[in-house]
């Protein structure tokens, strides 16, 4: 973590190559994943199929939490009506029961979909953690391009393999149009 | 060819969805500009100053609903739903076409939907805003429209779970909700896009906020694809679900020409094809107008066209079960009925309904007709009519004359029943206004995927297709 620090000087988050394909993406992120590196993440327009495999994600948790969460929704709605109709407001209506099930499915099947999707959204910002107002890669000149047609990968300062001038000629050689030092 | 990136990469047969030439860059500048540009186009100012003037009117129908009550509509006995249902009905089912578009489109690997499903989306919210607006402003007092809504109160009163009607506040309220989430999801990375390209300080902090800091992080887009298929799975029984609903508010009614279990399906059906004809209307002048004949090709017409006309088939097939069945079940009730659509006071409004939804689409048929953009889109306004006067017949035809001769009436529609319809259509088409100046129409990063220097291992990639043909 404190790989770089000089008293005044700006800490450094990492070192951020950019690349022009995302096949040299791909071919860069192998290449430092078999050299060691680990605390690294790239920066694409689009989701680039094979880059999480080559940069070595595991699969997201996110399906069991939105399973999780239409259960929950579900299972609270079934639970209202049945409460509401069989213990808090029983109501006759010609001589039907009070617990007639196939009437709440409905709105049970609507209740698990709405906190499914609600679970699926935020599930997926909070673990990616955003809203995030500030982050150190949008300090690089070249970044705003990560959002056009330029792919970037990152190698950060706190892997333990990282050295300010071996990482740079190792991104370098891997083909990056420009290596630039990103600042904290 | 499973290892494909989602809405992309896969070439199928037929001409290719995105014009010949583009790249990364291209697409993003092409479809950016349209909302960065500085000047206003001259018929945007035009068409949203006319869509707001009726949705002024539709405000001022509204307040005068709200000081005078329901007598100034055209409703009575036996017709107490007219207007208003067969407006929500028919807005509710226009959305249906973009969830389909953006989900099950999705999970069919459908490359072709990804310049349409942005701005079918969007379509889906404002026409699920209007449709919502309905159900309360029918009500005696729509001031207490919270009280469908299970929440704890002092009158110790619940909603009745049994009533399909309060199915349907379930319904579209969560459909409401998901088609937000979705459109909302779908929409960051262009957001991030936009927040990096504009030049004016407030739209930079508009953009920078709306696109919560998102960075395209590798690992983000992990998780975000994940959660994209997972709505896109939520969202197709769901879409299925709400008309389903929606049918089963007369359905489980008794009044004949209401209570058949052919409704879902025929409902279902219908919505796709009322909501595939609204996407054809929009889409076919926007590509004129901002030059986007790129994106949205002859290929994407033809098959809004094609699936029109499958839709516009089981509509039909719904048509005919329905005058069969009548016919068959030997009940006098259900026999006059039919026989009061074809024959009685409001026979009209059935002929041409037929004429609208079954002789209109066969035209579809032709080739030379799914390719001629100005045909398609008559044939699309003409099945629009058609799926709202479905509707009539269906609301207003089976309600004035059901079981007692001696309650049977005639509805006829007032100003202020106008006056509000043709304000939602108003309100409908200045937030799509709105929406194509103020946020990218087309999905910019998806469209990314589509280019041909997106195919991963370059080397090994199809040919690239030259001209957008027009064959398929």
């Amino acid at each position: 973590m404190s790989a770089v620090t000089a008293v005044g000087a700006p800490r450094i988050w990492g070192l951020l190559a950019e690349f022009e394909t995302p096949d040299e993406l791909l071919h860069a992120a192998r290449n430092a994943r078999d050299e060691g590196y680990r605390r690294m993440d790239a920066y694409t327009p689009f989701p680039i199929h094979g880059l999480s495999d080559a940069m070595g994600f595991r699969p997201t948790k996110l399906p069991l939490l939105v399973l999780a969460g239409g259960l929950v929704g579900g299972l609270t709605a079934l639970a209202a009506m049945w409460f509401s109709t069989t213990i808090h407001y029983p109501l006759n209506v010609a001589g039907k029961p009070f617990a007639s099930w196939p009437m709440f499915v409905p709105i049970t099947f609507e209740a698990t979909v709405l906190f499914a999707a609600l679970t699926a959204v935020f599930g997926m910002l909070g673990m990616n953690g955003l809203p995030m107002p500030y982050h150190p890669v949008f300090n690089a000149p070249r970044f705003a391009f990560a959002s056009r047609d330029r792919f970037f990968l990152c190698i950060e300062a706190r892997d333990p393999g990282f050295d300010l001038e071996t990482t740079r000629a190792f991104l370098s050689r891997l083909g990056a149009r420009e290596v630039v030092v990103v600042e904290e | 060819m499973s290892d494909v990136p989602r809405g992309g990469g896969q070439r199928s047969s037929g001409p290719p969805v995105i014009g010949p030439g583009h790249t990364y860059a291209s697409v993003t500048d092409k479809i950016s500009s349209i909302v960065l540009a500085r000047r206003t186009p001259v018929f945007w100012v035009v068409g949203f100053f006319l869509s707001f003037l009726l949705a002024m009117g539709l405000l001022t129908a509204l307040s005068y609903l709200f000081a005078k009550g329901l007598g100034i509509w055209g409703i009575n006995q036996p017709v107490e739903w007219a207007f208003d249902i067969i407006n929500f009905v028919w807005w509710i089912g226009i959305g249906h076409a973009g969830t389909l578009i953006s989900a099950i489109l999705l999970l069919l690997r459908q490359e072709w939907r990804t310049s349409i499903n942005r701005f079918a989306e969007a379509m889906t919210l404002f026409a699920v805003a209007c449709a919502g607006l309905f159900p309360i402003i029918h009500l005696g007092r729509p001031w207490l429209a919270y009280w469908l809504l299970p929440y704890p109160n002092t009158m110790a009163l619940w909603p009745q779970w049994r009533s399909p009607l309060v199915w349907d506040v379930f319904a579209i309220s969560t459909y409401a909700t998901v088609s937000l989430l979705f459109w909302f999801v779908g929409l960051i990375p262009d957001l991030a896009t936009l927040r990096d390209r504009a030049r004016r300080k407030g739209f930079q902090v508009l953009y920078g906020m709306l696109a919560m800091g998102w960075r395209g992080s590798a690992l983000h887009w992990h998780r975000y694809e994940m959660a994209y298929l997972l709505l896109a799975g939520l969202a197709t029984p769901l879409v299925i679900s709400v008309h389903t609903i929606v049918s089963f508010d007369f359905a489980v009614g008794i009044v004949p020409g209401w209570h058949s279990t052919i409704f879902p399906p025929y409902f279902v059906a219908g919505a796709i094809y009322a909501g595939f004809a609204m996407v054809l209307l929009l889409s076919i002048p926007l590509r004129k107008v901002y030059g986007l004949e790129d994106f949205i090709t002859m290929r994407h017409l033809q098959n809004m066209a094609k699936v029109m006309l499958a839709t516009g088939l089981v509509v039909g097939y719904g048509y005919v079960i329905e005058a069969f069945m009548a016919w068959y079940s030997a009940n006098p009730y259900e026999t006059y009925m039919m026989s009061n659509r074809m024959r009685g006071p409001y026979a009209p409004a059935y002929w041409a309904l037929m004429l609208c939804n079954i002789v209109a689409p066969q035209f579809l048929w032709l080739k030379r007709v799914r390719s001629s953009p100005p045909a398609l889109w008559a044939i699309a306004l003409v099945v629009s009519i058609g799926m709202w006067l479905e509707r009539f017949v269906i609301i207003v035809v089976s309600l004035h004359r059901d079981f007692l001769p001696s309650s049977w009436g005639m509805y006829s529609p007032t100003i202020w029943d106008w006056t509000t319809f043709l304000g939602t259509i108003g309100l409908f088409l200045a937030l799509m206004f709105l929406f194509i100046r103020f946020l990218p129409m087309i999905s910019i990063f998806e469209m990314r995927t589509l280019v041909p220097e997106a195919k991963p291992y370059g080397k090994e990639a199809v040919p690239e297709e030259s001209v957008a043909g027009e064959t398929g």
